[in-house]
């Protein structure tokens, strides 16, 4: 390991890792910082040790991608720790009053709506979702993000994040229920 | 029976864990006559999709790149090590 070798890596390979930082985290500054401490740890690793976890058999990108996905997760599971625990143990029944009535029923009925085939609306559709996305509380996204876009496995989630399987599931409901109602109001009315 | 709002929570629930045998029978028996209600675990699998999706456009999508500033930060760092 050399340090031209650590600068081909980072023009090789830099822009990528940001890339699959921010589709994660969403903020660019967090980006830009799970991928400097992607690359110290990475060269640390390759100095300390001949038979470091950079085995021949795997690429530098596949391999500094598995380091970075563990940075992504840090910042998780930092972002999610700093809300009290109280504030986790919402009564679940008080805030889901927005989206049923006193019978139990829907208060917006869920409507027919879907990914558009279209291009064009399809991009339209995302930056709705993405706005929806940003306007959930940062704890709920994160979960979200974990649980749905990197396929965490939810007794993972919850020894990461130190929550009980009971929590992550009403976290998980409240994200879905706000998200969806978001996308209907915000997408359908267009 | 149970309501739309306990069918939701199950509905919602069935994409983290496994429902129990009692679970599944009352939440089939409510979404064989509750369209909303089979309309929302059709959402939320759209949701899981498009969230996927949203993230690949990230991903793929070279305009992005990092910040030069901060390319020059991390190589900075490297010269120190």
């Amino acid at each position: 390991m050399t340090i031209a070798n650590a600068h081909d890596w980072l023009n090789e390979h830099s822009d990528y890792l940001y890339r699959f930082a921010l589709a994660r985290l969403r903020d660019p500054h967090q980006a830009e910082d799970v991928v400097q401490e992607t690359f110290i740890a990475a060269i640390k690793n390759a100095q300390s040790s001949e038979n470091s976890g950079f085995a021949e058999q795997s690429s530098p990108r596949t391999w500094l991608t598995g380091i970075l996905k563990h940075k992504i997760i840090d910042v998780m599971r930092k972002s999610v720790r700093e809300v009290a625990a109280s504030d986790l143990m919402n009564d679940e029944d008080a805030n889901m009053d927005e989206f049923f009535d006193e019978k139990g029923h829907w208060a917006d009925k869920p409507q027919a709506w879907g990914i558009p085939d279209d291009a064009l609306e399809q991009k339209q559709f995302l930056g709705v979702l993405q706005n929806c996305m940003a306007k959930l509380p940062a704890k709920l996204a994160t979960l979200f993000m974990l649980r749905d876009v990197q396929e965490t496995d939810n007794e993972e989630i919850c020894k990461e994040l130190n929550i009980s399987p009971t929590n992550a599931w009403v976290m998980l409901y409240r994200a879905r229920m706000s998200i969806r109602k978001c996308l209907e109001i915000n997408w359908l009315m267009n | 029976m149970i309501d739309c709002k306990q069918a939701s929570q199950l509905i919602s629930q069935s994409l983290d864990r496994r429902l129990s045998l009692r679970e599944r029978l009352s939440l089939r028996l409510h979404t064989f006559i509750c369209e909303y209600c089979r309309r929302f675990g059709q959402q939320l699998n759209t949701l899981r999709v498009a969230l996927k999706r949203m993230s690949e456009h990230v991903e793929n999508d070279t305009n992005i790149t990092l910040p030069s500033e901060t390319k020059a930060r991390i190589a900075k760092s490297i010269e120190n090590m």
